[in-house]
């Protein structure tokens, strides 16, 4: 009989439940985070999954045993697109991953496997644009602020590379749509959720003069670094798409 | 007023800087150390800017004040427009400043040449060197080396900066004496070499002193401008890969002509940039790069010219029929790579697949490469290639009916123009 699994909206959540399907054979059709209505079948059961590190960690290192650490990370950056049905997507393809020989994840003719590569491929992609996409603004205080709205949830996957290369400044990335950022202190990065809700203006009000030399500068260098004879908007706008803008300085008016 | 004066000085500097095509941060990973600021390494494209091309890079000269004359250039001595120059802590403060906001990888400057080459390039060294050691600067920086600069300066450029460049311009050297008869391609060709040999000496050291300071790891680059001449593009191709070979240069760029002047020796303003000669002549580059092609291959004495409405490789295999069709699931990588319309991430993944069992064309399909053009010159399980028996011109067509090439649109609009 197939079930209906709710669990944590996290990924040892999510892994907690591959385990239990397996653990008790439940035969998961659809696995969403608790809260999430869904239209129940008549005879299906539900079944609530409290999420174990100890649970989650078996399942991670039979895949690392099994497949590798890239194939790993590949199912990791899919769960963090938030597609609809991601999770039973993911437990399927584990489930073929731990029955299969070594190195079934480069089976690019797998339908499954296949999707999860693809999903895999957009959320690395919003990931590079979202280490590009970044714009900070210096606050009085002198702590850089940005804000994101990316398509998936890609904060976890840029954090080490802010980390990294503003090691000696301070800064805080807030995504807007999930309402919750990174701050780093000048040597960890944490996770930090504002009471309220922010947008650019508020970010504005905050900024100090040399903010508003910087982003002017920053404006009439863009202008001037374009090239008239070689306009060329189509190309402009599918690398830039216009979903991004709003946070862009350069694509202010 | 101070900021106003800045303000202008960027838009002149950076206005004159922008023919200057490279905007690649990739090739070097400096790490950030000691908790300085940034690294280099992610090659990101910040944003791009209105005609598409990607912004990585803070691109600007230190000066457009110039004492050449030659003729393609914006900044030449005889043409009259603003002249501006930023102080040397200007461009440290807007390198840190733009790069702390995450607006850039890091700095690219040029200048135009004032006084002589020692005094220019002394001061580009000088902003790189406060960079990397005021600011504990790790991100990108690409200098523009002087012609005529002495080897001291030269190695020091190397000491700080990623990538160094300096500009052939012209392909052809008839066409530079034409053009800038100031200049001769000797200038040019010394700079290189001498960084050639720090390049390679630094890291033959490294491998046996590990404590040896990078050298320039990004390797040097130059640009072509295209068709301000009246070069072949077998000429172009064959001075890239000669530069590519003697010099070992990372990358060549090649920059369609930007008419800028009356001068009686260029294409006069109002001329079409020639954009997808450019476009072809990337992807010959490529071919040469990444898939295993020799520049002579490509282009001959029989074919000087790249075809606008067909890619190369394309091009390339209709005069190669012989060597078709390749078999996907026997071939070796080499080949399948030499199909048109299978690039190398495809090529990669047709390897890996087809040890899971034999491809049909719907996984080829799956893998994501398109059939339009791949269908003429394969073999694969449960399909033969189609009309394999026709001559290249009627295959030319059929590919051609069915795609509906985006050059070919840009290419009857540029065409229209005559
Ligand atoms: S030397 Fe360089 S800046 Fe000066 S005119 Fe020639 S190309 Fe332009």
């Amino acid at each position: 009989m197939s079930t209906t699994v709710y669990y944590d909206g996290t990924w040892q959540g999510l892994l907690t439940a591959i385990f239990e399907d397996y653990e008790y054979r439940l035969q998961s059709c659809i696995i969403v985070k608790s809260g999430t209505a869904v239209t129940q079948s008549l005879f299906g059961r539900t079944h609530q999954v409290y999420t174990d590190k100890k649970k989650a960690l078996r399942v991670k290192n039979g895949l690392l045993k099994n497949v590798g650490k890239v194939a790993l990370q590949e199912l990791y950056c899919a769960f963090l697109s938030e597609k609809e049905g991601i999770e039973v997507l993911i437990l399927r393809v584990v489930q073929y991953y731990m029955a299969g020989e070594k190195s079934v994840h480069s089976n690019y003719a797998h339908e499954d496997v296949l999707q999860i590569k693809k999903i895999h491929k957009s959320v690395m992609r919003e990931r590079h644009r979202f280490k590009a996409f970044v714009r900070f603004r210096e606050s009085t205080d002198g702590i850089f602020l940005a804000l994101i709205e990316p398509d998936f949830n890609v904060l976890p996957l840029i954090s080490t590379h802010f980390k990294d290369r503003y090691a000696d400044q301070l800064w805080i990335i807030y995504d807007v749509k999930r309402q919750y950022g990174l701050h780093y202190d000048k040597s960890t990065v944490r996770e930090i959720v504002f009471d309220k809700s922010i947008d650019v203006k508020q970010l504005e009000a905050v900024c100090s003069t040399e903010e508003q030399l910087y982003d002017r500068l920053w404006k009439r260098y863009f202008q001037s670094t374009n090239i008239v004879e070689r306009k060329n908007t189509k190309l402009h706008v599918q690398h830039v798409p216009k979903r991004y803008w709003k946070y862009l300085n350069e694509k202010e008016g | 007023m101070q900021a106003e004066r800045i303000q202008e000085k960027l838009e002149i500097l950076a206005d004159a800087a922008k023919y200057d095509v490279s905007c690649s941060s990739s090739g070097s990973n400096r790490k950030n150390t000691k908790r300085g600021l940034g690294n280099t390494g992610a090659g990101i494209c910040h944003t791009y800017t209105e005609d598409g091309r990607c912004v990585s890079l803070l691109k600007i000269l230190l000066t457009n004040h110039c004492i050449f004359d030659c003729a393609y250039c914006v900044s030449r001595r005889s043409n009259d427009i603003k002249r501006a120059a930023f102080t040397v802590q200007e461009v440290v403060d807007l390198t840190i400043n733009f790069y702390r906001r995450n607006y850039i990888e890091g700095l690219f400057l040029s200048s135009g040449i004032f006084k002589d080459a020692d005094f220019t390039m002394e001061r580009l060294v000088l902003v790189a060197k406060k960079l990397r050691q005021e600011h504990h600067f790790n991100g990108y920086i690409h200098l523009k080396t002087i012609p005529g600069a002495s080897d001291e300066l030269l190695y020091e450029a190397g000491l700080y900066a990623d990538r160094l460049s300096v500009n052939l311009e012209i392909p052809t050297e008839s066409g530079l004496k034409l053009l800038a008869p100031e200049k001769n391609r000797k200038d040019m060709d010394e700079p290189m070499d001498y960084l050639k040999g720090e390049i390679v000496r630094t890291k033959e050291e490294k491998k046996i002193i590990k404590s040896t300071p990078k050298f320039a790891p990004a390797g040097q680059s130059t640009q072509m401008i295209i068709g301000a001449a009246d070069e072949t593009d077998r000429h172009i191709i064959q001075t890239a890969n000669h530069y590519y070979a003697t010099y070992q240069l990372k990358r060549v760029y090649y920059s369609g002509y930007i008419p800028i002047s009356h001068d009686k020796r260029l294409p006069g303003i109002g001329a079409a940039v020639p954009a997808i000669r450019e476009n072809r002549l990337y992807q010959t580059d490529w071919l040469m790069r990444f898939y295993g092609f020799r520049h002579d291959e490509v282009l001959d004495e029989q074919h000087p010219n790249l075809d606008l409405d067909i890619d190369p490789k394309l091009s390339w295999a209709l005069r190669h029929l012989d060597q078709f069709p390749v078999d996907i699931n026997k071939s070796p990588y080499e080949l399948i790579v030499r199909v048109p319309g299978i690039g190398v991430t495809s090529a990669k993944k047709i390897v890996a697949a087809r040890k899971f069992g034999k491809l049909r064309l719907e996984h080829l399909q799956k893998i994501g490469v398109s059939l339009n053009k791949v269908r003429y010159f394969i073999i694969c399980e449960g399909f033969l290639p189609l009309k394999s028996d026709k001559p290249a011109v009627l295959l030319k067509q059929y590919i051609l009916a069915e795609s509906q090439s985006k050059y070919q649109k840009a290419l009857s609009s540029q065409l229209s123009l005559f």
